[in-house]
């Protein structure tokens, strides 16, 4: 009760998430089984259903209780999960993750099971009808039951990718979040929130997994910038533009902490590298001061680690930095990348620098024809039409 | 225990020559014998080629036959293994290699438990 008082903040809300987790355990320990430590489980469940209803409760204008559920660490004299607990969602994790569902399957399963949003909330975050996220789970249950997928962390010799599975569906659920594929808003913080939550989770349950570490690294140092990502008006503010007095300290310090773990323990992946990329722009204090040699050099190195046309595209815009828009353009134009709206755009934005208006207007078309959420369209258009007017 | 399908997927035209024949062969054979030796050996066989295949069909009461088979695709199922396994990974290790030996995509599908009949 002293833990969950201490995490839930309330006697109250420990008291009731003690009853959910009882409930809880007399409904499926008679299926399932006991679990190899009772205590335990009862504490985990009924901290993740604390939280779980704490979030529900926390209205998108009590920031202090958002807040708390992002940086929300390990105290340092609060007890580490039992061990078996720990492997109980570990083995759930990856049974979630498993390659003979399919990715949608993977990541409504990973929240739902791992994280703490309901079916409903699911479902708006990814914007499908509730009764179809229902089917999708359901079906997703039945598959693992029929064609027997096990309930198991995966043998050494499979971990590998099974474990670059686990964290793609965090970081789909995280860019998802971001960068919202349709509809008003830019980002949509729960999605975020939750990405973050299932990161440190990975991390918990596989501290000695420097690409873990790498991820959740990323998506804190991406989650800092948020509040200054979008202007008062909800624009798109793009990171050369934003207010840097907005991003989040503290959470840019524990991103570049975790950053600096993973070059102590020098087994590079895509994510440290792609986290040490966002901890350069992280380190400086204007867009002028940003160290894009640095940048440029770690998107070498990502280059060799993960060699894809968006990687070569990302690539290219600190090209542009270090060398010049006619350089970078010309490794852009090589790319085949006609239905990334991001290519169109950053197409346009060289052209525009190089003085080429007409071809940079109608990059931006292309860019708008394909942009995926309205303020990234009403930002391309503000652009198209700065374009065009002089 | 479950039961579980695999099905190599050949795809219609020219089959390989004698020598590639060979080595899928020897692949195969030390592949089945690591089945047997598992215990998870049920059945195993090659099928001749689609041409081969007779489809007999109830319409109305009436039997018809035709010749040539079922579907007609650009593959066509080649052979199949029915395997005893405790889950779909051990399966999956068994196709993994079923799909180095034959260079083809082999799809697994769990039987009905036969209680359930």
């Amino acid at each position: 009760m002293a833990v969950l008082t201490r995490v839930l903040g309330s006697i109250d809300a420990a008291e009731d998430a003690v009853q959910e987790a009882f409930a809880a355990a007399l409904r499926t320990w008679p299926q399932t089984g006991m679990p190899p430590s009772p205590p335990g489980w009862v504490i985990t469940t009924a901290r993740n259903s604390g939280i779980d209803r704490l979030r529900r409760e926390a209205t998108r204008e009590d920031r202090q209780a958002r807040a708390a559920l992002l940086h929300a660490q390990r105290q340092p004299d609060e007890p580490t999960e039992e061990g078996p607990v720990r492997d109980d969602r570990l083995r759930l994790l990856f049974t979630c993750c498993h390659p003979a569902l399919s990715p949608a399957a993977q990541v409504a399963l990973t929240v739902r099971l791992l994280g703490g949003l309901t079916t409903a909330e699911i479902a708006r975050a990814f914007l499908v009808p509730e009764a179809t996220m229902a089917q999708r789970l359901v079906r997703a249950k039945a598959k693992i039951r029929d064609a027997g997928i096990p309930y198991r962390v995966p043998r050494p010799a499979d971990l590998p990718d099974r474990l670059r599975a686990v964290l793609a569906v965090v970081y789909l659920v995280y860019n998802e979040g971001w960068s919202a594929s349709s509809g008003a808003a830019l980002v949509r913080e729960d999605l975020c929130a939750e990405a973050i939550r299932l990161g440190r989770l990975l991390v918990e349950l596989m501290p000695d997994e420097p690409e873990a570490v790498g991820l959740l690294a990323m998506m804190l140092l991406l989650e800092s910038r948020r509040a200054a990502r979008t202007s008062p008006g909800g624009d798109l503010v793009l990171l050369a533009e934003q207010d840097r007095g907005r991003w989040d300290a503290a959470l840019v310090a524990e991103g570049q902490q975790l950053v600096r773990r993973c070059l102590r323990r020098d087994r590079p992946g895509p994510y440290q590298v792609q986290a040490a990329i966002n901890a350069v722009h992280s380190d400086a204090a204007t867009a002028a001061d940003t160290d894009w040699r640095q940048v440029l050099a770690l998107y070498d190195q990502l280059l060799v680690l993960s060699p894809t046309p968006v990687v070569m595209l990302h690539r290219a815009v600190a090209v542009a930095e270090v060398e010049g828009p006619a350089p970078a353009l010309e490794l852009v134009d090589h790319l085949d990348l006609g239905n990334y709206h991001v290519f169109h755009a950053v197409r346009a934005d060289l052209l525009r620098r190089l003085g080429r208006r007409q071809e940079a207007a109608a990059a931006y078309d292309a860019a708008v024809a394909l942009a995926g959420n309205a303020p990234e369209r009403a930002f391309l258009e503000r652009r198209r039409a700065e374009v065009d007017a002089r | 225990m479950k039961q579980y399908l695999l099905s190599i997927y050949q795809p219609d035209g020219p089959i390989p020559s004698a020598d590639v024949l060979e080595k899928v062969g020897r692949e195969l054979h030390a592949l089945n014998e690591d089945i047997k030796a598992a215990g998870s050996w049920v059945f195993t066989g090659g099928l001749h080629d689609p041409a081969s295949a007779t489809v007999v069909r109830v319409r109305d009461g009436e039997v018809l036959t035709t010749d040539g088979p079922y579907v007609e695709g650009k593959e066509h199922l080649g052979g199949l293994w029915v395997v005893n396994a405790p889950d779909l990974d051990v399966a999956l290790g068994w196709a993994e290699r079923a799909s180095r030996a034959t260079t083809l995509p082999i799809e697994v599908r769990p039987f009905h438990d036969r209680a359930e009949y």
